[in-house]
């Protein structure tokens, strides 16, 4: 299958014997990122026949598909015609979550030393980082991991040279351009500057994830004492 | 209910996987060679997708409290029954008071114990399968601990006997992988896809159900560019910097952001999970009409009214 245009800057390609990508463009944008999220919202509410998986990212969505049901070519056409009807700016009932998060002591490791990479003091960059307003381009990485964006520049802050072997659970992080919470314990490279009481992602709650596609997320800096009664408070 | 004596490596319960939840960031998961699973449940008359305990590399001791019936599929871990050998693909009378016992692989990685109306966990997200990264599924999200209590009632007496060996030959694994072109193949030198698909790669130590790293000829890029994270297919082979390949597979992340040479074809992903450290693969090229032939004449031999003996 030949790599054609739908709509400016978009393209299908078959990226594996049993998915087909769908890009728009080639950088990370809201425009692109707006596309993303209704053509998600689209196939999620009407699914095309044989698909089994979608994964979305910043600028590009793949959908995954059961090659003993369907074909690139009965989901490409199909994903042709409700591109036909694409209007990004219709799927922008966004929500606007708040992350109180605690910066600093014992909960962000790597704050400190941004800071001084980023010659900034610490109440500069936690301002700066609780100004900006978010907007969740993806979930990925482990369930209910929201890949944030965009950081000011700034605060953009390298990976870490050697990645932890473990991050604890709520821990806030930046890497590059990206801010994001861990809802797991598990290794990690971001630079780690603070943490937030409220549980990511939980089995056992509707929805399960705090975060989805297309949400708008702000961090409130709390001090301990307030993270400690939240904590306690299960929320 | 099965009571674990001893865990083994690293067992899991599995079924087929979650599809369905990669906008939440949750991948599929599922048994590692869902071809050996779906053979043990059809043996026992079990749905395709009942769960049963996948076991890496070692196996370990399982008393039942409950007479019921068992295949044993996959891999040849030297399984037993209290002190008598029993056989693969094969269904097997259990009595409460005996013990299955797993030793450790005679050939590839995995092994999988299916059990008359499969094993019982609360499911997430509608499957039994464990993810381990995240602690979610399966038995309280881990690999099974000794003392463990299973849950396992007993459906109706098994359809067959065992497996047909000659419709078995043709879906056993492969250590020659099919694989399709990746998206950023054209990033790679000439010489590098010559690497892959003309020397033997061996599977790293540091392989998991997220992914194998694979050692072997270095994989030049011919084209060096930073990559926009994009989700990422199952059975993709991944390329890192250092260009020594990575297969990822069924605890995948659902995004990605390494270019991706090569995918491994549908009908090969349970080959995959036979493979063990050290072993050697090697890479096939194909086009994606035969990616689908294969899969689809797999899949006529899986559901053949010729795979079962009774």
């Amino acid at each position: 299958m030949k790599p054609a245009t739908v709509a400016p800057g978009s393209r299908l390609d078959c990226a594996s014997d049993q998915s087909l990508l769908v890009s728009f463009g080639d950088q990370i944008s809201l425009e692109a990122h707006r596309r993303v999220h209704w053509l998600l919202t689209c196939l999620q509410n009407e699914p095309v026949a044989g698909t089994l998986n979608l994964h979305p990212a910043y600028c590009s969505l793949l959908i995954k598909f059961d090659p003993r049901r369907t074909t690139h070519q009965q989901v490409e056409r199909e994903v042709r015609e409700r591109m036909a009807n694409m209007d990004p700016g219709s799927a922008t009932g966004r929500r606007q979550v708040e992350i109180p998060v605690c910066y600093g002591v014992d909960f962000g490791p790597d704050l400190a030393s941004l800071a001084e990479l980023r010659g900034l003091l610490i109440d500069d960059l936690i301002r700066i980082h609780s100004q900006q307003t978010y907007t969740v381009f993806f979930l990925g990485f482990v369930p209910g991991f929201a890949y944030l964006g965009t950081v000011p520049e700034t605060i953009a802050a390298p990976r870490l040279a050697s990645p932890r072997r473990r991050v604890e659970a709520g821990s806030v992080g930046i890497a590059g351009h990206q801010t994001g919470v861990y809802p797991f314990p598990v290794p990690g490279g971001w630079q780690i500057i603070g943490k937030t009481p409220l549980s990511m992602f939980r089995a056992d709650r509707d929805p399960m994830s705090l975060l989805a596609v297309g949400d708008e997320v702000r961090f409130r800096p709390i001090p301990v004492d307030e993270y400690v009664r939240i904590e306690r408070g299960g929320a | 209910m099965i009571r674990v004596e001893s865990p083994g490596l690293m067992t899991t319960v599995q079924d087929l996987g979650r599809e369905g939840f990669g906008p939440l960031g949750v991948s599929a998961s599922g048994a590692a060679d869902p071809i050996a699973l779906r053979i043990g449940n059809r043996l026992l008359g079990n749905r395709e997708a009942a769960a049963g305990l996948e076991f890496t590399l070692v196996g370990g001791a399982f008393r039942f409290e409950i007479d019921t019936w068992i295949a044993i599929t996959g891999s040849d871990f030297g399984p037993m029954l209290d002190d008598a050998p029993v056989d693969l693909w094969t269904v097997h009378r259990v009595r409460a008071g005996q013990i299955v016992r797993m030793r450790s692989t005679r050939s590839g990685a995995r092994c999988y114990l299916c059990v008359s109306g499969g094993i019982k966990v609360p499911l997430f997200l509608a499957s039994a399968s464990t993810h381990v990264l995240s602690g979610l599924g399966g038995l309280d999200g881990r690999a099974l601990r000794k003392g463990d209590r299973l849950q396992a009632d007993p459906a109706a007496p098994p359809p067959a006997q065992r497996l047909n060996p000659e419709v078995g030959a043709k879906l056993a694994p492969r250590r020659r992988l099919r694989v399709t072109d990746g998206l950023q193949c054209g990033w790679f030198t000439v010489a590098a896809r010559r690497a892959l698909f003309e020397t033997a790669y061996q599977v790293s130590e540091a392989s998991n159900r997220m992914g194998l790293r694979l050692e072997g000829a270095v994989l030049e890029f011919a084209i060096r560019r930073e990559m926009i994270t994009t989700g990422v297919a199952l059975g993709a082979i991944q390329v890192p910097a250092g260009g020594q390949p990575v297969v990822v597979f069924v605890e995948q992340q659902t995004t990605g952001g390494y270019p991706i040479i090569a995918n491994v074809v549908a009908a090969d992903l349970a080959s995959v999970g036979q493979l063990r450290p050290r072993d050697a693969v090697e890479f096939e090229p194909i086009s994606l009409e035969s990616a689908r032939d294969l899969l689809l004449e797999q899949e006529t031999s899986l559901t053949s009214d010729q795979l079962l003996l009774s």
